[in-house]
């Protein structure tokens, strides 16, 4: 463990530091971006395996490198939450919102020269539709009925029914765009974007190199001249990498070290409450989970205050058992907050017509860093409204294929979606692929379909908190908690405010960030 | 003996020595086909341990967005759904032209993704073996030389506690001293082709002393026990009889004697540098050929797998092969057995 004693010399920079903060916004906050300088960034989630395709991106480097900087998307999401054009230079969808109008700017090139015409973006799109892709948009993009073109710089999605969400998903991350063979499928071999940046080197499992493009048609973004990612996965190196200034930028940095971290003077801790969260799902058409009422009992035997202390360390904030985040536009600001109450607990097992109740519940370290504790104390508490919690400790390996969805009480992850409908539509819909509680709740699905249609913010706003409040009561899935997003950044490098939708400014520190060195 | 005779007797049995040369050939080629089948035999094992493993590629890399139909489309894109003994008489026989085919993850060659990590993890076995085989052959013969003296106790505290610890703790520690606080060599050794000799060397250094640790005291052990052993031995009551010095007994008469086992061992930790190093690699951020196999096998990219552990193998075969060579080469009584 690295002990700093506070000596003189460190008490004099950190006095230092503390009046220049005094003095402004922020280190690094307000000052102007300007061009050149190297980023070199420590990041997690790289293996060898890592593949330029982007059907199977997931978090990590490339997933950094390929969408944040070396691709555009048709929109992205800005510091505020909100679907911004990025290819497109206007949107416009049908009064039913099932046709959506995505008009393309013009003079838009690929590193190699080739204009980008909606011919590329119908490519890139249909890469994970239809039968045979393997693609993770694959159920995203189900809703999508048709696409086509219309000229050289506007492509029109129909959809099977209206979704007034739209422009949220064309900035999945799934959905770079790249350029189209001559067959009409994408060519993500080449590697080739739309980006400010060019893939240099990509060693996978090791390091990306990127280079800045002169050309590039945003004028605003893409400020330095030389991009690094290392890929270090063991939170203790990227922390130690940090700290003994090698890279600039650290992704994920661990809650258990975070003060640590903190003490070294030009290190900047970069927290944001963002839509991660985790989950306890239960299979609400098995016994006992099928009664309503032993699910409110598991719910309030969970002491969701004492697991942010414990677990998260204070980095988070307590969940509700529904799924929406106060950074999505639609949180329920005023739904009571579930507490630990075991007295309640206890009601809810007797109107189930239970004294006592024996759960096994699976978990492991691979669903999200702390789910073994968190399981642990939950049996701790829960064991004081009379409800035994069998922790099973499951291997870490293949969790995803061999424990959840398949077994009936499990811990979860999810990064959460920047729209509320997405978020439900992933998982709590009727049918949904990865609908890990099997919920299947009539009021919900209708409140689904109806206000995803519907264009109107006041009304969708009273159908998205009666959806908050039915999955917080009746829903299958305790969601204990949320959890922030920490990275970590020497002053060497500068930056606006950060968009709170995942890690690293949403993905986009490489053409957002600037040097400051 | 005169000078002459001396001369004579040594050509002797250089042509008599260059006659019985033929076993030791015999052997080793004997030695290379058993290692071809032991290969053969790791390879079917490797395959088979891999299919065992829960979950396969698709699911893997899909984690948890994967759903029935994109894996089962994943599956077919990389033939995954053809049966198992299939797939595997299929690899063997591009292997056996050299073609160790393709990455099933990113389709990237093979050859191309193994080959630079491989020299990576060549470059730094031989870092730390370049330090810790002299260190540590060195060290023992002073231990044995002043055996049992403060020098001798205390040689053997250091190398056996250093022994003792995970490599991983020796490398934090070695990391707060001398990257954290002292800021004297980097605290992550990434390498990559545009940096020098000098850099590299300069980059890798913590992790060749961490493995320098972590290997010394097993060989520096042997080397003390081997000629201690040999201390005892009649010849040696004879050379200093004479009144050869003790220096001259140890490096003259008994190091000789006692090479076999000290090679033995020292091929021993050699195949252990190449082939053990996956935590050291881990905390130096070290883009070594173990932290590619531990990737491989976590998603199932067998054909990953498969040539790495082949490397390993054989790398194992080869310095057991070259330390059973030399231990006959400077044993002229194994060199001509009857």
């Amino acid at each position: 463990m690295i002990d700093l004693k506070m000596n003189r010399r460190r008490f004099l920079a950190a006095t230092a530091a503390t009046a220049l903060v005094a003095g402004m916004p922020s280190l690094g906050y307000a000052a102007e971006p300007k061009k050149g300088g190297i980023l070199r960034a420590g990041l997690s989630g790289g293996s060898t395996s890592d593949s330029l395709d982007p059907a199977t991106y997931a978090a990590g480097p490339v997933v950094y490198a390929m969408m944040g900087a070396v691709c555009n998307n048709l929109t992205e999401i800005d510091a505020e939450g909100n679907a911004k054009p990025e290819l497109a230079e206007s949107i416009e969808p049908s009064a039913d919102a099932k046709t959506w109008t995505f008009t393309l700017h013009k003079g838009v090139t690929f590193s190699n020269g080739k204009a980008m015409t909606s011919a590329d973006v119908i490519a890139s799109y249909n890469h994970h539709r239809g039968k045979d892709t393997k693609s993770g948009a694959k159920s995203l993009l189900e809703q999508v009925a048709d696409i086509r073109a219309d000229g050289d710089h506007s492509v029109i999605f129909e959809l099977k029914s209206g979704n007034a969400d739209f422009p949220f998903v064309a900035a999945d991350y799934h959905l770079v765009i790249m350029p189209a063979k001559e067959d009409g499928s994408m060519d993500w071999q080449s590697g080739l974007g739309t980006g400010g940046y060019v893939l240099a080197a990509h060693d996978p499992g090791v390091r990306i190199k990127l280079t800045r493009r002169e050309d590039y048609w945003k004028s605003d973004r893409a400020w330095f001249d030389e991009v690094e990612l290392l890929h270090i996965n063991d939170s203790t190196a990227r922390q130690n990498a940090l700290a003994t200034g090698e890279v600039d930028v650290i992704d994920r940095v661990d809650t258990k070290t975070v003060h640590l971290l903190k003490r070294f003077p030009n290190v900047e801790i970069l927290e944001v409450t963002g839509t991660a969260h985790y989950t306890m799902p239960m299979f609400t058409d098995m016994a006992p989970f099928d009664d309503v009422n032993v699910r409110l009992a598991l719910k309030h035997g969970i002491d969701r205050e004492d697991m942010v202390r414990k677990v998260l360390r204070g980095h988070g904030r307590v969940g509700n058992d529904h799924p929406i985040a106060p950074a999505n536009r639609f949180f329920a600001k005023d739904l009571e907050q579930r507490v630990f109450d075991p007295d309640k607990a206890k009601f809810h097992l007797k109107k189930a017509g239970l004294t006592s109740l024996d759960v096994d519940l699976s978990t492991s370290n691979a669903a999200f860093n702390g789910a073994v504790d968190s399981a642990v104390l939950f049996k701790e508490t829960a064991s004081k409204a009379g409800i035994n919690v069998n922790v099973i400790r499951e291997p870490d390996d293949g969790y995803w294929s061999n424990v959840w969805l398949k077994k009936p009480f499990c811990f979860s992850y999810w990064n959460g979606r920047p729209t509320e409908d997405w978020m439900f539509s992933l998982v709590y819909a009727k049918g949904a692929d990865w609908n890990d509680a099997h919920w299947d709740n009539m009021r919900f699905n209708e409140l689904l379909l109806a206000a995803r249609s519907e264009l109107d913010d006041d009304k969708r706003r009273v159908m998205y908190e009666e959806m908050q409040m039915l999955c917080r009561d009746d829903g299958g899935t305790i969601i204990p908690m949320f959890a922030n997003y920490i990275d970590a950044r020497t002053n060497k490098v500068g930056h606006d405010k950060l968009a709170s939708n995942r890690f690293l400014d949403g993905w986009k520190f490489i053409e957002r960030w600037w040097s400051m060195a | 003996m005169s000078q002459f005779a001396r001369a004579e007797k040594a050509e002797a049995s250089v042509r008599k020595g260059g006659r019985d040369m033929h076993p030791l050939a015999k052997m080793v080629l004997q030695r290379l086909g058993l290692g071809l089948v032991t290969l053969f035999v790791v390879s079917i094992i490797i395959f088979s341990a891999v299919e065992l493993l829960p979950g396969d590629i698709a699911q893997q890399i899909l984690g948890q967005a994967a759903t029935p139909e994109t894996v089962a489309a994943f599956r077919a894109e990389l033939g995954l759904d053809r049966p198992p003994v299939e797939r595997y008489f299929d690899w063997l026989a591009g292997a056996m032209i050299g073609d160790f085919g393709q990455s099933l993850a990113n389709q990237r060659e093979i050859s191309s993704l193994i080959g630079g990590r491989f020299a990576n993890t060549l470059f730094l076995a031989g870092y730390a073996a370049m330090i810790a085989i002299p260190l540590s052959v060195i060290l023992g013969l002073l231990a044995a030389l002043y055996r049992n003296s403060f020098f001798d106790r205390f040689i053997n505290m250091v190398t056996l506690s250093s022994i003792s610890f995970p490599e991983f703790f020796v490398a934090y520690i070695l990391i707060v001293f001398l990257a954290v606080r002292g800021q004297v060599f980097p605290a992550i050794s990434s390498l990559n082709e545009d940096m020098s000799l000098l850099d590299m060397l300069y980059r890798a250094f913590l992790p060749a002393l961490t493995l320098t640790l972590v290997v010394t005291a097993h060989m520096m052990r042997m080397t003390r026990a081997a000629i201690i052993n040999l201390l005892a031995s009649p010849y040696i009551e004879m050379a200093r009889l004479k009144g050869m010095s003790q220096a001259r007994v140890i490096v003259k008469h008994a190091l000789p004697n006692a090479l076999a086992p000290i090679i033995n061992v020292i091929a021993l930790n050699l195949a252990y540098l190449v082939t053990g190093v996956v935590l050291v690699e881990v905390v130096f951020v070290y883009p070594g050929l173990g932290q590619l196999l531990v990737d491989s096998v976590a998603n199932r990219d067998i054909t990953v797998v498969q040539a790495s552990c082949l490397i390993f193998a054989g790398v194992y075969i080869l310095l057991n092969l070259l330390a059973d060579i030399l231990s006959i080469a400077t044993n002229p009584r194994l060199m001509h057995r009857k």
